[in-house]
């Protein structure tokens, strides 16, 4: 049946890369840039496409092509920086393809960051409206829905006050009303789920499950794997750029979770998966040690193993913390850590000067279940400045052998197996 | 393919293509999101004087302000002439467009940017955020313009006042300078908003292109004292013809000057036209460069 809603042939997006490597890293290269700039900008001329060479651009996207059917939700996975949002925000056109086309049927609603036109002076009310008419609704239909909009976000005392006093929960709350009382034919969401508290979270993915079955096209792009297996059926992994994988979800949340990990138990990160950003923390690996400090992939259950993050320092930070978070392979926390953790090294390492660093920590025998996991490593100062994430690091197996309770050849359900001490009374 | 058709008949289907040459100016899709325009304008006013104590009276004391400075320099200390109306009347009524004018300009001009996280999050077309700008700026040209009609009863009634306003057909015409003022200012505003977009300067050009645009315009003094071989030069400051309008419908001094008049306008045309142009060609690149 021809019931195409999105036919995408060829896709690519070219970006210019070349302001980043102009930054200014000191007065000197500051003045000297001033004095530059305007000489640069007029040789680039006023056209709008200035002549791009290879060395200044970066395809962010190249040769994808699929198709969507009415009615499919489609899951997009990848790591950061695979191209997930460039593709939905040239399906939403709010950017155009370098090369290739796109064909979409229908109205496209976009998630991709809730509350966006909301403007902190207007009241809730004329927010809804607002925000409303910036997504594409009409005014009669902000009017017919109002009611139940205000209902679904649960501010309704609060609703002629200015959204600049609500809590983040309740200005969250609002703009996701909004947005999801929107009734698009395709609705393209981005990563809305990261945010909210547990009840918020488990509202919206309510939410995005009646959109589902009221027979609408989903393009769901997520990190958590749990909530794109739950939501869609089919999924499509991206990589660099390229579309690498498409298969049913299970199938495709296996292989983008186990994929590209050659260097087993290490990561070594390659100036091109660094961002500008990161400066100065530069990342250089991640590795996991056996208890006899060999790298190692699969790590024994009962032995504590070792894992290491080497970076450098250009400059000093302040409030620097190094840490990790493992996951499972279905994209769900076990834990988050960081090297200043302990209150008295937090206290002594404010400032980290710079230098070239290895931050370690061991995880204690009888820790983590057999089974896959996946480490994500955060290099930030809290509540300043995040200067390296990296969700996707390392993805190793954990060997339960001789573990406690493995005299019974059973799989046991948890991310942990601890070894707990039993006391059998007998009374 | 009929049958694909068919079966969407219901919805609109949208191709996504890289676009080359010329961007068709499609202003029906402004039309299509024209409550869109209207709640952007509205966001704007409400939001313009929030959080002040004296609020919308903010439209009030800046230009009447602005009016007696001008009247105590430029008409007490430097002895300009205003053509036989008092001084005041004589620039308030150029005031008037100049308001609507140079505040649209510095609004619109940096509006692209003020709107970048917008405009990076989802589509809509990007001429209605400064062409909400603009029409925000009627808000205020009205309340300046009731402060006008009282400036000219005072001067009516006032006792020992010589002055006699003169209603004349040209009053009719008065909507004719709105709208070429508004022409102007669009024209201007869409040039500087999409050049702001990727030249961080227009935000440090526009305070003082503002105010030479101010003394290039007849405002504080006449036309008329422009000598006549740069009348030409003169008039292609779309404002000069604006501003003469103004006096002349709503003061009925001199009779309307035809051709600067002609001038003027098809420079506000032109640069409406090539501003649309420029806008339609640059927004491609918006969501990437701004």
């Amino acid at each position: 049946m021809n019931d195409i809603a999105i036919r995408v042939e060829d896709l690519g997006k070219l970006y210019r890369i070349g302001t980043a490597p102009e930054r200014y890293k000191t007065l000197r290269d500051s003045i000297v840039g001033v004095v530059n700039a305007p000489i640069k900008r007029l040789r680039r001329g006023f056209s709008p496409a200035p002549a791009r060479t290879e060395s200044n651009t970066i395809w962010a996207l190249r040769n994808i092509s699929f198709e969507v059917h009415q009615g499919q939700v489609l899951g997009i996975v990848g790591r950061n920086g695979a191209g997930k949002s460039t593709l939905l925000k040239i399906l939403s056109r709010v950017t155009e393809p370098t090369e290739g086309s796109a064909e979409i049927h229908g109205r496209v609603g976009s998630l991709l960051e809730v509350g966006t036109g909301f403007h902190p002076e207007l009241t809730g009310r004329e927010n809804i409206y607002l925000n409303g008419a910036i997504l594409g609704m009409k005014r009669l239909e902000i009017d017919r829905k109002f009611d139940e909009i205000v209902a679904f976000s649960e501010v309704e005392q609060f609703i002629d006050t200015p959204v600049k006093r609500y809590s983040s929960g309740m200005y969250l709350r609002l703009a996701f009303a909004v947005a999801a009382h929107l009734e698009p034919e395709i609705l393209v969401v981005d990563e809305v789920l990261a945010v909210g508290d547990a009840e918020f979270q488990r509202k919206c993915m309510g939410k995005m499950s009646d959109v589902a079955q009221a027979g609408r096209t989903i393009l769901f792009v997520s990190h958590n794997m749990s909530a794109v297996m739950r939501l869609t059926e089919e999924t499509i992994v991206l990589d660099k750029g390229h579309m690498v994988y498409r298969a049913p979800t299970p199938q495709a949340v296996d292989y983008y979770m186990a994929a590209g990990f050659t260097g087993a138990g290490e990561r070594i990160w390659t100036s091109a998966e660094i961002h500008a950003e990161a400066a100065p923390f530069t990342p250089i690996a991640l590795r996991l040690r056996d208890r006899n400090g060999r790298v190692a992939d699969t790590l024994r259950s009962i032995e504590p193993f070792t894992i290491e993050i080497e970076y450098n320092l250009d400059q000093s930070i302040t409030g620097l913390r190094v840490g990790i978070y493992l996951l499972t392979m279905r994209g769900e926390y076990v834990f988050t850590s960081f090297d200043l953790d302990d209150p008295t090294q937090f206290e002594q390492l404010g400032v980290r000067p710079v230098g070239h660093y290895i931050s370690r920590c061991t995880i204690p025998a009888n820790t983590l279940n057999e089974g896959r996991y996946v480490l994500a490593v955060n290099a930030s100062s809290f509540r300043i400045k995040r200067y390296f994430w990296d969700d996707h690091s390392l993805a190793f197996t954990m060997d339960a052998t001789g573990a406690p309770g493995k005299q019974w050849p059973e799989p046991r359900m948890g991310a942990v197996r601890p070894a707990l001490e039993w006391v059998i009374d007998r009374l | 393919m009929a049958a694909d058709e068919l079966s969407n008949s219901r919805s609109d289907v949208t191709f996504l293509r890289p676009t080359r040459g010329l961007a068709a100016l499609n202003l029906r899709d402004l039309w299509v999101y024209r409550e869109l325009v209207l709640f952007m304008t509205w966001r704007d006013i409400l939001v313009r004087y929030k959080q002040t104590v004296l609020g919308a009276a903010w439209a009030v004391i800046q230009p009447v302000v602005q009016m007696v400075v001008f009247t105590l320099i430029f008409s007490n200390a430097a002895g300009l002439s205003s053509e036989g109306v008092p001084y005041p009347i004589f620039n308030f009524a150029a005031l008037l467009p100049w308001g609507l004018f140079s505040k649209a300009m510095n609004d619109a001009g940096r509006s692209l940017v003020t709107n970048r996280n917008m405009i990076t999050k989802i589509y809509f077309p990007r001429l209605t955020i400064p062409v909400a700008s603009v029409l925000a700026g009627l808000l205020d040209f009205a309340i300046s313009f009731v402060v006008f009609i009282v400036i000219i009863l005072y001067y009516n009634f006032s006792p020992n006042s010589t002055y006699i306003y003169k209603i004349t057909p040209a009053l009719l015409t008065f909507p004719l300078f709105i709208i070429l003022a508004l022409i102007a200012t669009l024209g201007v505003s869409l040039w500087l908003s999409a050049m702001n977009v990727i030249y961080r300067d227009v935000g440090h050009i526009l305070p003082f292109l503002t105010q030479m645009w101010f003394f290039l315009t007849p405002i504080v003094y006449s036309a008329s004292q422009v000598s006549n071989k740069w009348q030409i030069m003169y008039a292609l400051n779309p404002l000069t013809g604006v501003v003469e309008g103004f006096r002349w419908c709503l003061l009925g001094i001199h009779g309307l000057p035809w051709q600067v008049s002609a001038i003027s306008s098809g420079v506000a045309v032109l640069l409406l036209i090539t501003g649309l142009v420029y806008f339609r060609n640059m927004e491609r690149t918006f969501a990437d460069e701004i």
